[in-house]
């Protein structure tokens, strides 16, 4: 017993205890055998680690005795890296090179404008602007200048200089990879150089509508081109074409049908005189035939013809248009 | 362009601050959850390890189809959950015809996967089907003893990491001082062969034995089973290097109201609450009574006499 009790390896710190030289005096017939034995040997392993802790110095407490466990030598992996240490602001590099203590300033202060105690800083706090009735006029005063007005951008500037001082140091501390843990860095789209408006943050389906239109942008309108992994096919790459059915049949089939039906029936209507412009026909129907006749009259004297016509075409007309007329009719 | 964001609220200031990295961590937490299929014995072990853990373990129940952590691309959900619920311990329920009762135990360094150990769960015994007395039960969060027995714990690659993960995932807190009386409970972990652990969970029995030390006895109260080893991944050596880094210093806690002084030594300061001398309470004469009583009170002093004043009035009546 004394001697399985020294091969027992001990980590009191994690109430482990391990013996790596177990076997089973005879292999364990059934799986209560196996876990009476297993219990047994477990009850040994607990009873060491029991017997070094409770013989480990300790201080009694109301909820019972309280005893310091020493550091686990099983050594375990951490679950997040070791913080890094916080580069110095410059403030605090420079109050360090003129050798600048810190103290501490009470938080409430006596005020003299009003008599009273008063806080410091925030509400209702001492030497506030508001509380400041009356500012004495100086020699150097320029005239038209609101000193009230004055003293509130003064502390405006004050505060966005402290601001843009508080910016540059968490810049330096992001660099070292020490950004307080409640500040995030949020990297923002670059602005174009020169461009004042903020940019605006585009949504997946604009990128997607561009992305689309720069791949049909070739010759071949992005047929042969090699497709980026996840790169959907954009939405519409054939013309928006119908064609009919070429077989007869119900519904889609009887279109063509349908169509070709509805022009027939415009020109066999009662009132298809009114589509057909009689005067419009008539004219269409003479020119025709004056350009046949002409063709037929003579090609030789082409040009003769033309003098002609542009000389007098009314005499002519009513010299040649009996003729005319009763060629026609 | 770099943008400072910080938090409007309080409360979200001190939930990110309780999730910074810190030189000495406390307890991790774990995340169960499980894939596209799962078994009953599968759902039952992952509830009892959730009960197990119940103070630090986010449960996940519905199903995730593209979480397989031992393939490239399929950790980066996992990765992306252990990053939401800030678990650095996670177990991961998979049931195949290739697998069946898979639990994959694992754990993270900085939200990336560290270390996996796969198993699989056979001769599964509830927490239900254990009668004992239940003033033994042991009792939420209370610091375990380990019992790690069998060669294959030292020989065998794939049993000593699942010790140490085992005993990262069950041992809870880092802690420096123990009370004795909360000690209730034992894992017991017996490697029967090369690929095979006996795994149960145990409560203690304290019986006086004459000395200081009690006599121990173990109560088996469940979930037991068999954990047959199948894929391991150990973390690269240089990730373990970095994971194992401690700080030298230790975290010190701010001394308040004491000063230390070259010529007086060691002051403390001592607040004392106003003893509002002004307002101390005077015997009570409530003003809400109606005079007569208010009278016959200030007369007698006491006011037992009330009841008969009442009687003689209704007499009188």
């Amino acid at each position: 017993m004394e001697m399985a009790q020294e091969s027992y390896e001990l980590d009191v710190g994690n109430l482990m205890a391990s013996y790596p030289h177990h076997s089973f005096a005879s292999t364990p017939s059934s799986r209560e055998e196996l876990v009476k034995e297993c219990l047994q040997e477990g009850t040994k392993l607990v009873q060491a680690i029991a017997d070094a802790l409770f013989n480990l110095p300790s201080t009694e407490s109301p909820d019972g005795p309280l005893v310091q466990l020493p550091q686990p030598t099983t050594r375990l992996p951490r679950e997040k890296p070791l913080p890094r240490p916080k580069p110095p602001t410059k403030w605090e590099v420079f109050a360090k090179k003129k050798g600048i203590q810190k103290r501490k300033k009470d938080k409430v202060v006596f005020d003299d404008q009003t008599g009273s105690w008063k806080r410091r800083h925030g509400y209702d706090r001492v030497n506030d602007d508001k509380d400041v009735p009356i500012i004495d006029a100086k020699a150097t005063d320029e005239p038209g200048q609101d000193p009230f007005a004055k003293r509130q951008e003064e502390k405006k500037k004050r505060v966005e200089k402290q601001e843009k001082n508080r910016y540059s140091n968490l810049k330096e501390a992001a660099k070292a990879g020490a950004l307080p843990s409640h500040v995030q860095l949020a990297a923002t789209a670059l602005p174009i150089t020169g461009s004042q408006a903020a940019p605006r943050k585009i949504s997946k389906d604009e990128l997607g509508n561009v992305a689309g239109m720069a791949a049909n942008a070739t010759a071949s309108g992005g047929k042969f081109d090699k497709k980026l992994p996840g790169e959907k096919p954009p939405k519409h790459d054939k013309k928006y074409r119908k064609f009919l059915p070429v077989a007869e049949g119900s519904g889609m089939g009887s279109l063509e049908r349908q169509q070709t039906e509805k022009v027939l029936n415009k020109f066999m209507a009662k009132n298809s005189h009114e589509i057909l412009n009689v005067q419009k026909a008539i004219n269409m129907y003479n020119v025709k035939k004056d350009k046949k006749g002409r063709s037929q009259g003579g090609k030789s004297s082409s040009t003769d013809n033309k003098l002609k016509a542009r000389k007098s075409p009314y005499k002519k007309s009513s010299t040649k248009g009996p003729s005319n007329k009763g060629k026609s009719k | 362009m770099m943008k400072f964001k910080t938090p409007q609220k309080g409360r979200i200031r001190r939930e990110l601050e309780k999730r910074a990295p810190k030189l000495v961590e406390t307890g991790k937490k774990t995340l169960i959850l499980h894939g596209t299929k799962t078994s009953q014995v599968l759902n039952d072990v992952m509830t009892e390890i959730y009960h197990l853990k119940r103070d630090n373990s986010v449960k996940y129940t519905r199903k995730n189809d593209n979480i397989r952590p031992f393939e490239s691309g399929g950790e980066t959900s996992l990765e992306f959950f252990s990053l939401k619920t800030d678990c650095s311990l996670f177990v991961y329920g998979s049931h195949s015809k290739k697998r069946p009762n898979n639990l994959v135990l694992g754990r993270t360094y900085d939200h990336h996967i560290y270390d996996l150990v796969e198993v699989g769960v056979e001769e599964f015994k509830s927490m239900k089907s254990f009668k004992y007395d239940k003033n033994l039960a042991p009792k939420i969060g209370s610091k375990p003893f380990f019992a790690f027995m069998g060669e294959g714990f030292e020989s065998v690659e794939e049993l000593k990491h699942l010790k140490e993960v085992l005993l990262d995932l069950f041992h809870g807190e880092v802690v420096t001082n123990l009370n004795l009386a909360g000690l209730d409970r034992v894992y017991v972990c017996v490697a029967v062969s090369p690929n095979r652990v006996f795994f149960t969970h145990c409560a203690l029995r304290l019986k006086k034995s004459g000395t200081v030390v009690p006599r121990i006895e173990l109560v088996e109260v469940g979930p037991s089973m068999d954990l047959v080893t199948r894929r391991h991944r150990l973390p690269d050596d240089s990730l373990r290097k970095e994971a194992m880094k401690t700080s030298l210093e230790k975290a010190k806690k701010k001394e308040k109201n004491v000063v230390k002084d070259a010529i007086q030594g060691k002051l403390g300061k001592i607040y004392i609450p106003d003893q509002k001398v002004g307002s101390v309470p005077l015997p009570h004469n409530a003003k809400g009574v109606k005079r007569e009583r208010r009278e016959a009170k200030l007369k007698h002093g006491t006011t037992e006499e009330l009841p008969e004043e009442k009687k003689q009035k209704l007499d009188s009546e």
